[in-house]
């Protein structure tokens, strides 16, 4: 790609970035008070989020191997036992990253 | 320090974590792909929005068209549209903060507004809100623009370092689930999504597992009514 089409994708994917970020906000926040159901999906919504967002980040896991399931799993397992434990979300991110670093670079 | 700016700041540890290794090692790869600092500094200014951002480098490469720039950006972040519905009442009433917030409204970020707040006074909250998707933005920004100058002088072996913000969204599950008696949204979130992934795929599940959760969701009145309210 040239410079200026760069530029220019740049600028579609920051356009089209914010418009995802704005549109419900656009939508539901004139002075007329939000519907019922948007409020109760709003409030539901953040629970089941963060198991899509889990999911997405596992999405590249599979059983074709040992190595396609057991770091990430080990590293969760290490996570959320850490976290349970201790209650810390950053001794657990850092002790579950550092387990995830070691086992995919020198394990499997 | 100010409480509200402390909190904060704790608060964005982890994010501070995983956005420097995450942009250093966005910076290093677009180093790599051939574009320096100032392409590395707008996408991360103005997108802000890690894994597009990391598929840009495969569109710049690949020489995608501005249609398909467009539409992959519209694919990778619909998920931004259900952040957005349930920021609507946090986000009302924050005056001229409310652009910014809504443009900085990151999966990391609205992972630590989206928790139940209610324990900071509504005047501070709101500089909470405010505060933490500035410093997560300062984050992404700063490990972008290292490691574009990094680039080609440091050699190290970064492979999986980005577990770091799945470690992030694992903890604030399990926050948010040791938090709250009713289980049902949680549990719909990872089974529409764990039963979209082999059907549609890596790359596309996303936007049906998104609909599968909204009309589960929306059928469901739940528990809640006398749970712990996640508001405000």
């Amino acid at each position: 790609m040239d410079d200026l089409h760069i530029w220019l994708a740049i600028a579609v994917m920051s356009i089209v970035t914010a418009a995802t970020r704005f549109l419900p906000f656009l939508l539901f926040s004139g002075k007329k008070k939000t519907p019922k159901l948007i409020e109760r999906l709003g409030k539901t919504l953040p629970y089941a989020i963060m198991g899509m967002l889990v999911v997405y980040c596992l999405k590249g896991v599979h059983f074709g191997g040992l190595s396609g399931f057991l770091p990430p799993l080990l590293a969760c397992l290490a996570v959320g036992a850490t976290y349970v434990w201790k209650r810390n979300t950053l001794f657990s991110i850092i002790s579950g990253t550092v387990l995830y670093m070691v086992l995919v670079q020198f394990v499997f | 320090m100010n409480k509200t700016v402390k909190k904060a700041f704790v608060d964005t540890l982890p994010v501070m974590t995983g956005y420097l290794v995450l942009g250093f090692g966005f910076g290093i790869v677009l180093h790599a792909a051939g574009y320096g600092l100032p392409v590395a500094l707008a996408m991360s200014l103005f997108i802000y929005a890690g894994s597009m951002q990391y598929a840009a480098i495969g569109l710049f490469t690949g020489g995608a068209s501005l249609v398909t720039v467009g539409l992959t950006t519209l694919m990778v972040n619909a998920r931004h549209l259900f952040y957005g519905i349930s920021m609507i009442d946090k986000y009302k009433d924050t005056g001229k903060r409310k652009p910014y917030l809504i443009f900085a409204l990151t999966d990391e970020t609205y992972s630590l507004v989206c928790r139940d707040l209610t324990q900071i006074p509504l005047k501070q909250r709101r500089s909470y809100y405010l505060l933490v998707s500035l410093l997560d933005h300062l984050y992404w920004v700063a490990g972008t623009a290292l490691g574009a100058v990094a680039g080609s002088l440091i050699h190290f072996n970064s492979e999986g370092i980005d577990f770091a913000l799945t470690a992030l969204f694992v903890t604030v599950f399990l926050e948010q689930w040791l938090s709250s008696k009713d289980h049902l949204p949680a549990l719909a979130g990872l089974g529409v999504s764990l039963l979209c992934l082999p059907i549609f795929g890596a790359e596309g599940f996303l936007i049906p597992a998104m609909l599968g959760i909204a009309v589960i969701l929306c059928l469901y009145k739940g528990k809640r009514e006398g749970g712990k309210e996640q508001n405000g």
